[in-house]
């Protein structure tokens, strides 16, 4: 859908600026937009390149050149400007890309509703008193409410998936190593990974296609080839082995509309020559226990540089300069990240990290080899992507344990550095509302091609109504 | 400090808070103790699991001895780090005194 007729750069660029100005006073998915800069770009850009004039938003955690990045954080409210390019910001805009505006986050990105972004909350175009989910929140709302074509977010433990299924829209979360995270406000640097949320399977290819690759200012960054992923993005289902987990379908917290719309996609795949294939990932039981001591660990680590001494926030009473840290993060920070900061520290702490975060490390070995046991059986595992559909606003706000539970299913395949998309299939009914649901797509490290191309496969299933005949 | 068994799983708020360099009022170690102990319940299944043997895993892809041409590139201009900091004097950032004299 990307550029299609004889619409110009400029009447999309203009199109954006205008649902934003109608709706996002309800929605609130953006931070800040810049569409003087936007239209300035739009009219220089090259529309011969892959993103020719198409504006892009980013989660604003990710750095772009002389753009706010206030990472939903107090600490980097005022007066913040990235003096730098994000990698994938450079690649975007070396893709004809505009970027012309900040979405919405949990604060530096710790948390799975939006709700704790300093700033405001981002409700659900589908049901403006739910969550959009999180911590790329705004990026799934703004994608859903037609104010930005395409969005990047970030997925540490399922930020990018889970929003994108509370909100209806494709999210991709690459393998680890895939795209570079130069840029990207490191929050756990082992489990990061930046990744597009847009309309279609089609258009998350694209703009995978434009940030993918190696990059020498990111070590972790892979030198593997980038494969061209729209060639095999219309292979089809037929031959195609999926794993369903048990311990996916069988979890008591799954809620019983979800597990039937993704058990109705799945037959439906079967009838069009999948081969459904059953099996075990035993160790999911403890992938909650083992992100949230590992994620808060590099939290504790990562976060050490908001001090209040080369850029953000600084409080300084004037009794000195380890007063001035203590009293610049306590302002700085809000409760999660603080919670996080505690349980990080704690983790690591003398007496405590062989218990807790050595064991974690052993733990997550166990699902790094359970996948890639699984994956010598069938080419994706498929599964819901979040036991319920989007909750209310303020549901959780005292027990943020709650939340964490509900990571369940998406944060396997961070911690064992694989892909996973999630992609649209239906809705629930809950109090009048039609809320979208997500299918997971789980592919091996650097298989982002054959998740893609089920992904496509699953919407023309979807949306032919029934069943091609075979 | 002792290493802990499993059993009721503790944590003193305050003094880790201290050892992160985070001042909290005592509203907030008192709501922060009541949550950790929900979620050091979470994290303490842990200790059921059996890693006898298990190599631990830091990286999910690890790629070692990465290198690159030792070439000069530009890096960022001192005028353009000074802008975002808080407080900068002749040409550097300024700090409380961290020494006394």
């Amino acid at each position: 859908m990307l550029l299609h007729g004889e619409t110009t750069s400029r009447e999309i660029v203009e199109s954006v600026a205008t649902a934003i100005a109608s709706r996002d006073h309800t929605i609130g998915g953006y931070l800040s937009s810049d569409f003087e800069r936007a239209v300035v770009e739009a009219e220089a850009a090259d529309l011969s390149l892959p993103l020719g004039g198409i504006p892009i938003a980013l989660k604003d955690n990710i750095n772009a050149e002389d753009h706010p990045c206030s990472c939903g954080s107090r600490f980097l409210k005022n007066g913040y400007l990235a003096p730098y390019d994000a990698t994938v910001s450079s690649m975007l805009k070396r893709s004809g890309a505009v970027l012309f505006g900040r979405t919405n986050l949990d604060e530096f990105a710790m948390g799975s509703s939006t709700e704790n972004s300093a700033f405001k909350k981002t409700r659900n175009p589908h049901d403006l008193g739910r969550i959009p989910g999180g911590s790329s929140g705004g990026s799934a709302a703004v994608v859903a409410a037609d104010m930005a074509v395409a969005a990047l977010g970030s997925d540490t433990g399922g930020s990018i998936r889970q929003p994108a299924s509370h909100c209806g829209v494709v999210g991709l979360k690459p393998s680890y190593g895939r795209v570079s995270r130069y840029g990207l406000v490191a929050f756990a640097s082992s489990l990061d990974q930046i990744g597009p949320l847009t309309k279609t399977v089609e258009d998350a290819a694209l703009v995978l296609q434009a940030i993918a690759g190696n990059d020498p200012k990111d070590s972790t960054c892979l030198p593997s080839e980038v494969p061209d992923y729209a060639s095999s993005l219309e292979g089809g289902i037929r031959g195609m082995k999926i794993g369903l987990p048990r311990e996916f379908f069988e979890d008591q917290a799954l809620d019983s509309g979800v597990r039937a719309k993704v058990e109705e996609a799945l037959a439906k795949l079967e009838a069009e020559g999948a081969e459904l294939v059953e099996l075990s990932l035993p160790s999911t039981a403890y992938a909650v226990a083992v992100y949230y001591i590992l994620a808060p660990a590099e939290a504790s680590s990562n976060l050490s540089r908001y001090d209040g001494v080369r850029y953000g926030k600084r409080v300084d009473e004037g009794d000195g300069i380890i007063s001035m840290y203590r009293d610049s993060r306590a302002k700085g920070f809000g409760s999660e990240v603080k919670r996080r900061i505690i349980l990080g520290t704690y983790v690591l702490s003398s007496g405590y990290s062989g218990k807790y975060y050595l064991k974690a490390q052993k733990a997550r070995t166990l699902i790094q080899q359970e996948y890639q046991e699984a994956f010598k059986k069938v080419d994706v595992i498929i599964g819901p992507v979040s036991p319920t559909p989007a909750r209310k606003i303020g549901e959780h706000a005292e027990s943020p344990l709650e939340d964490y539970l509900a990571d369940v299913y998406t944060i396997s395949a961070n911690l064992a550095g694989i892909c996973g998309l999630s992609v649209p299939c239906g809705t629930v009914e809950r109090q009048g509302s039609h809320l979208p649901v997500g299918l997971q797509i789980l592919g091996p490290h650097l298989a982002e091609s054959k998740i893609l191309q089920a992904g496509r496969a699953w919407e023309q299933v979807r949306d032919s109504g029934s069943p091609a005949p075979s | 400090m002792s290493e802990k068994g499993a059993g009721s799983p503790e944590i003193d708020v305050r003094y880790t808070a201290d050892l992160a360099r985070l001042s909290l009022t005592d509203e907030e170690v008192a709501r922060f103790q009541h949550q950790f102990g929900d979620i050091l319940k979470l994290v303490d299944t842990l200790t059921t699991l059996d890693v006898e043997g298990v190599e631990p895993t830091a990286h999910p892809a690890p790629v070692l001895d990465i290198t690159r041409e030792d070439e000069v590139q530009a890096g960022l201009l001192r005028d353009q780090v000074l802008e975002n900091a808080p407080d900068n004097a002749l040409n550097q950032i300024r700090v409380p005194k961290v020494v006394d004299a």
